[in-house]
């Protein structure tokens, strides 16, 4: 029934659906409201026999759903920033064991400094943990990514991170439509593990393996996610054609024909990107945007084919290696390798800075007119950075930089234009 | 191969390919080492295995070992000196395992239950066995099993030897020594009582004979000068012992004297107050430490209340007076007169000096040979200078004992057995002692030694019953299992419990163990807490 | 203690097996259909403690839960001498993930099984003293603080072993290590309170706690008996000696473990709810150096001249222990 609601409580209603049966969750900001809902869903029994743990970490949350699942149970928990990395000798523990759970990632900046919006560092930092990351644009897809996560992750023995705007989508109110049981469960059948603990068929799981085997175990993690290039379009299809929607695939391109500039991000602001790209559209400008959803496996053909005859691709992340630039961008330059088209990066929306529709059209218009700097960091105060720039020039020891900052812009100094 | 995802997942079990034995440097064996009680003991009673059977409570298996080497447990169970004891290994860590009351306990089961041995198969060997003593009637026991016909030639009224004659029966009931003696007849062993031998060769050839054991025992007492002896009254021990057992005791007096320091000495003064002497004074020329009688018989004996003057000589005797002088020892533990003179009085003295070998007869006998301390030398098989005529027990250079008898007359058996055959006994090579520092004695309970009781004081002073009880069925059971097993594998499960590569394969109850080389790796655990040392750890051989 | 000293019996209960027992007072160990949970071909070093404990308590544990056991393993030695590609040691269902995830691991096998309402499986996690008492020490607590339906059980060597022998919190005073070495003027670990983890696990009120040492095998299987199919969160410590880490003979395993015991310097007890219930009395009580002496990790306290001091410190740990759980028979315990 669609009806206005917020993210999480479609998230957490979406997973409720999957009827899983473990969750292990650690509260963090802005997870929660997934969390606490799902609690309350177990409490009052709407999951069948779900068990619901009240862990003391992270690490123990996915650590308790790593158990939960090679003993066959379908687990899930949510987290983001600080509790992804908190658990991520798990995260990767937990795909090296090939086990299907699924996370939802309330994307999150890293500490420190400590900051609870929205970007994509958390999920970035362990992108090559082997698990298969999805990225929703809205409340609706987020919801039915879950649904469709449970399903590719136990076809393929891999576990699967959704990945949703902390605030932006989680604290949203959206109409958002779900599935009736009978459709989920037709969509998603009953977990069967490849291998699970059986006491009638004893076997050891988690075996140390020495450079003998260790390189062929990463390949075969490696062509499961080769697999799931293939699949996840197939799993949308499926999901399309039972349930009527096409959200998940591997990306999806907006207005792209005969674009000359095409805007590639992941998540939520591929909202304000499509309004961009109608405002220069409209303008006469050939602007396209493509959304990817799937970013592990990185759909490189797909986009390749996607991007494939427009001049300028600018990619818009929301993350930032420190020493290097672009994230996202790197791999798209990779995906296009041999084309003769420009990849720009444009770091955006750190830490929860609003990326607006007019930067983001002052920022394309730039880039087509004038070209941009690499990596391009939109809406950055250069104002404070280079007074404290200038600052660290005159006494090597000046102190934090952060309280720094904080001291130049004032409390609350978020200034948005 | 398994359909589960490629390294991350393994069988069970699959290690099993993995060879560890590879990694050994040392290697355990099982090695039954020799126990001490068994080395100790001269009839060669394997005792701690059949401790082994009594502590499982399996009685009739426990006398069949004893049966194997010994044919009158019920006998040595009560008078042996138990050397096996002062051997015991548990000796050293609380006090030795009372042997000799379990083994009179198995001995007086077997007469209860009336369990017998059976005679081997006939070979048709006739065999002369001298003397009714236990060496002569052990030899016959064991020649009967090895299935040959044997005929003994007693020449006193009654079987027993010194048994019968000499020790009373307050230490040993004749009805056990009847029953026991009684067994070994029933396998076919021919019996010629008040027959004594005085021409050897004429009986051998007359009887048509194989061969020959003779164990005619030592009972020659052995005398002294003392001036004036002829004014008391004075009697040799053996003689006052025998007509005591023969039921025609001799008049004592009130006061009895008895000279000497060995178990006959203490037997004749017990003896002589459960005749009615009032006091019975031991004089003997060295101390008590230095008296060679047993230290449980002194101490029965000073419990019912005989006096002692040690460190003394009988220097004169006129009437009941003796005078006696005062010894000291020397260095070498020797007594020296010192001068000093005393006199007691007695109505009648009797020596307990020791006793010879009875050789006259034998003298006549071509290639024997006779030591100049009267007894008889035999080779390593105790075959005599005469072929086919061997000789065993007191008669022959040993420690004379009812024990080293018996054993004798096993062993005599056994060299008989293959000389008859045409062949030679071997020995079989005995295992390395089982050394008190081979034990794990952690492993063992607390457990004190079971005692047997003994006859009320009062009783035993002025009547023969016997003094010393023994063992209920209950107590022989625990003290047949404080037996520590020394050197022999008791399934205790511990090598099989304790090897952390679980390379030790248990086979079952009375199967042992083995131990897997493919997988040990040689720690020596098992070797170090094997509770009785039956474990060695040797060099790999590579 | 909760098992029933058998006297006169030739050994009583302190053998393996005995066979003058009836079978119901055998062990485990001694049974030929054993489960050798833990089989042959490991990698664990000659003589190795915990590989010996791990099946002591996984092959009583097979036998109460009747053969429905799924096991949770630390990172450790245990973990890696079990389970080296392509070969495992284990004949009973085994999941290693991480070094300090395992109660939270068998917590999570735990609630699959209450979500699928198997309660006849059981659950067992297991890990070397560093798992637990140090780094997995924040999952252990919340397993215990949820009583989450998990034995687990700690094999304590009292140090990193499969590193190479690095101080862990359980490491005892003096003992030298990688990372506390003999030298300078306090050679080897400094002597602090310790991390006491059958205590800290007594604190957290849960239902069963308990000690037990690879040198009394029939205490230690009757408490994992005991331990097994209880529900609820669950703790069994045990002692056992690593030949490679504490420089001991590996002949000396069972012997060095025996004379922790026997000195006071690891007291085997049991608690319920928080409460101690029982105590298993020292049976001949030995100074402490005898214990020590057997040990290299231990040498440098018996220079020329020995460290008395330390040498004294110890004994008192020894004796606080056997005071304050009355170890000595004659302090007439009860049970
Ligand atoms: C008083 C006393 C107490 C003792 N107490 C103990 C004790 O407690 N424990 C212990 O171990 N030892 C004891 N001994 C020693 C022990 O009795 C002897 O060592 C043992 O009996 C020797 O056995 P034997 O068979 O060699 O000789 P004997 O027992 O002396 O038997 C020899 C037999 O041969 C017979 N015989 C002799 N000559 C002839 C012949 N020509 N023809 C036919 N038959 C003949 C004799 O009549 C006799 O029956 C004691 C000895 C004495 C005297
Ligand atoms: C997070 C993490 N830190 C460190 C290690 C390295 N490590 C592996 S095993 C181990 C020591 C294990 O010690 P303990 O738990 O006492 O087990 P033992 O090997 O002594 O049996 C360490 C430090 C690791 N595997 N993971
Ligand atoms: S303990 Fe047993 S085997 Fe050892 S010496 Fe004593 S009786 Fe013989
Ligand atoms: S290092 Fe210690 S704990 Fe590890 S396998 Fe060797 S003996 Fe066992
Ligand atoms: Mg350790």
């Amino acid at each position: 029934m669609r009806y206005q609601r917020e993210g999480s409580q479609a998230i957490a209603q979406a997973v409720a659906l999957c009827r899983p049966e473990v969750m292990a969750c650690y509260p963090i900001s802005p997870q929660t409201h997934i969390v606490e809902a799902l609690s309350r869903m177990v409490k009052a029994g709407e999951i069948g026999s779900c068990q619901f743990l009240n862990v003391e970490s992270e690490f123990a949350a996915l650590s308790v759903l790593i158990g939960a699942s090679a003993m066959g149970a379908r687990a899930y928990t949510a987290t983001t920033s600080q509790g992804l990395l908190f658990m991520a000798e798990a995260v990767y523990n937990a795909a090296g064991l090939g086990l299907p759970i699924v996370m939802t990632i309330a994307n999150r900046a890293l500490s420190a400094p400590i900051n609870i919006w929205n970007d994509h560092s958390d999920s970035m930092a362990l992108r090559d943990a082997g698990w298969i990351q999805l990225f929703a644009e809205d409340g609706q897809e987020a919801a039915d990514l879950h649904i469709q996560a449970f399903r590719l992750a136990e076809e393929l023995s891999c576990p699967v991170m959704v990945c949703v705007d902390g605030y932006i989508l989680t604290h949203a109110y959206e109409p958002v439509d779900l599935p009736s049981q009978t459709e989920v469960d037709a969509y998603l059948p009953p977990y069967e593990p490849v291998f699970v603990l059986d006491p009638a068929d004893p076997i050891s799981i988690g075996a140390m393996v020495g450079p003998e085997a260790y390189p062929e175990v990463r390949y075969l993690a490696h062509h499961k996610h080769l697999r799931a290039l293939d699949m996840i379009p197939r799993l949308q299809q499926e999901f399309a054609t039972s349930i009527g929607r096409t959200s998940g695939g591997l990306l999806h391109s907006y207005r792209t024909e005969e674009a000359h500039t095409i805007v590639v991000a992941l998540g939520s602001v591929n909202g304000t990107i499509k309004e961009a790209v109608d405002e220069l559209r409209a303008e006469g400008m050939a602007v396209g945007a493509v959304k990817l959803c799937a970013y592990r496996p990185f759909p490189s053909q797909a986009l390749r084919h996607a991007v494939e005859q427009a001049e300028r691709v600018i990619v818009v992340e929301k993350d930032l290696s420190v020493g290097k630039g672009g994230i996202v961008s790197s791999e798209v330059k990779m995906a296009l390798h041999g084309l003769p088209t420009v990849v720009d990066t444009v770091i955006a929306g750190l830490g929860g800075r609003a990326i607006t529709q007019a930067s983001l059209v002052r920022m394309i218009k730039a880039a087509c007119e004038e070209g941009l700097e690499e990596p391009h960091f939109l809406d950055l105060n250069w104002e404070v950075v280079n007074n404290e720039l200038a600052r660290q020039q005159e006494t090597r020891r000046s102190g934090s930089t952060p309280e720094n900052v904080l001291r130049e812009v004032g409390p609350f100094g978020v200034r948005v234009q | 191969m398994n359909r589960k995802p490629f390294a991350i997942t393994l069988d069970p079990d699959s290690s099993l390919a993995n060879h560890t034995g590879s990694w050994r440097t040392m290697r355990p064996e099982y090695h039954d080492h020799l126990p001490p009680c068994n080395h100790a003991c001269p009839a060669g009673e394997n005792i701690q295995r059949w401790l082994y059977e009594a502590e499982e409570g399996k009685y009739e298996a426990a006398w069949r070992q004893i049966m194997e080497d010994n044919p009158l447990p019920a006998v040595h169970g009560r008078v042996c000196y138990h050397p096996c004891e002062s051997a015991c290994n548990r000796g050293q860590l609380d006090e030795a395992v009372n042997i000799h009351a379990v083994e009179r306990f198995l001995g007086d089961e077997a007469i209860r239950q009336g369990w017998t041995v059976a005679p081997g198969a006939p070979t048709g060997k006739r065999v002369l066995v001298v003397g009714a003593g236990p060496s002569g009637l052990s030899a016959a026991y064991h020649l009967a099993r090895f299935g040959h016909q044997v005929t003994i030639y007693e020449a006193g009224p009654q079987p027993g030897g010194m048994l019968r004659f000499g020790i009373p029966q307050y230490r040993l009931p004749r009805k056990i020594l009847d029953a026991e003696i009684a067994r070994i007849l029933s396998m076919g062993v021919h019996l010629v009582l008040n027959r004594k031998v005085e021409d050897l060769e004429h009986d051998i050839q007359a009887g048509r004979f194989d061969a020959t054991f003779l164990a005619i025992g030592a009972h020659l007492s052995k005398r002294i000068e003392i001036p004036g002896r002829d004014a008391g009254r004075i009697l040799d021990a053996l003689s006052f012992l025998k007509s005591v057992s023969s039921g025609e005791p001799p008049k004592l007096g009130r006061r009895v004297a008895i000279y000497g320091g060995g178990n006959t000495a203490l037997d004749a003064a017990r003896t002589a107050q459960r005749l009615g002497a009032e006091e019975a004074i031991l004089i003997y020329r060295r101390d008590r430490a230095h008296m060679p009688a047993h230290e449980s018989e002194v101490e029965e004996a000073l419990e019912e209340g005989i006096l002692t003057r040690w460190l003394r000589t009988i220097k004169h005797i006129e009437d009941s007076t003796l005078t006696v002088e005062e010894m000291v020892l020397d260095d070498q533990g020797k007594p020296q007169p010192t001068g000093r003179f005393e006199t007691l009085e007695a109505d009648t003295v009797i020596l307990a000096l020791g006793q010879e070998v009875d050789t006259s007869f034998l003298r006549k006998v071509p290639g024997l040979e006779i030591s100049a301390d009267g007894v008889i030398q035999v080779d390593e098989t105790l075959m005599t200078g005469r072929p086919g005529v061997f000789a065993g027990g007191d008669m022959v250079p040993a420690e004379r004992t009812v024990t080293v008898a018996t054993g004798h007359g096993k062993k005599a058996a056994r060299h008989i057995d293959a000389y008859l055959r045409g062949t030679r006994y071997v020995k079989p090579p005995s295992n390395p002692l089982a050394t008190f520092d081979r034990l794990n004695t952690w492993y063992y309970t607390d457990a004190d030694q079971s005692k047997q009781p003994l006859l009320a004081l009062a009783r035993r002073r002025e009547s023969f019953d016997e003094v010393v009880g023994g063992l209920t069925e209950e107590t022989a059971l625990l003290e047949a299992r404080r037996c520590l097993s020394c050197g022999t594998c008791f399934e205790c499960d511990n090598c099989y419990g304790m090897c952390p590569d679980n390379a030790i394969i248990k086979r079952g109850p009375g199967q042992g163990y083995i131990i897997d080389y493919d997988y040990c790796k040689g720690c020596g655990l098992c070797a170090e807490e094997c509770p009785c040392g039956a474990i060695d750890m040797v060099n790999e051989r590579r | 203690m909760v098992t029933q000293r058998i006297k006169f019996y030739q050994t009583g209960t302190f053998t393996v097996g005995n066979r003058l027992l009836d079978e119901a007072s055998r062990t485990v160990q001694s049974r030929m259909d054993r489960t050798n949970s833990l089989d042959s071909g490991h990698r664990a070093c000659q003589g190795c403690g915990e590989a010996l404990g791990a099946r002591y308590a996984l092959d009583a544990a097979m036998r109460a839960a009747q053969n429905q056991l799924v096991a949770v393993n630390a990172t450790g030695c245990l973990e890696v001498f079990s389970s080296p590609y392509p070969e495992s040691a284990w004949r009973i269902p085994w999941l290693h993930s991480l070094f300090g995830n395992a109660p939270a691991v068998a917590s999570g096998v735990a609630a699959a099984l209450r979500a699928k309402g198997r309660t006849d499986i059981r659950v067992i996690a297991q890990g070397g003293d560093g798992a637990t008492v140090d780094i997995g020490f924040g999952c252990l607590s919340g397993m215990f603080e949820r009583n989450d339906d998990v034995l687990y059980i700690c094999y304590d060597n009292e140090a990193y072993m499969n590193t190479g022998v690095q101080r862990s919190g359980s490491t005892p005073p003096h003992a030298w290590t990688n990372t506390t070495q003999a030298v300078g003027p306090s050679p080897g670990n400094p002597p602090g309170v310790g991390k006491n983890l059958p205590r800290l696990a007594m604190a957290h009120g849960i239902p069963y706690v308990a000690t037990a040492s690879v040198a009394d095998l029939h205490d230690l299987e009757a408490k994992v008996m005991k331990a097994t199919p209880l529900r609820g969160a669950r703790y069994i410590h045990i002692h056992v000696p690593c030949p490679l880490g504490w420089k001991a003979d590996p002949a000396h395993t069972i012997k060095v473990a025996r004379l922790a015991v026997e000195s006071g310097l690891f007291p085997l007890f049991e608690a319920e709810y928080g409460q101690v219930t029982s105590r298993t009395p020292i049976r001949k009580q030995v100074p402490v150096e005898r214990y020590l002496e057997l040990q290299g990790r231990f040498a440098h306290l018996f220079g020329d001249p020995p460290n008395r001091e330390a040498i004294a410190s110890i004994q008192a740990i020894a004796d606080a222990n056997i005071q304050f759980f009355g170890l000595c028979e004659s302090q007439k315990v009860s049970s």
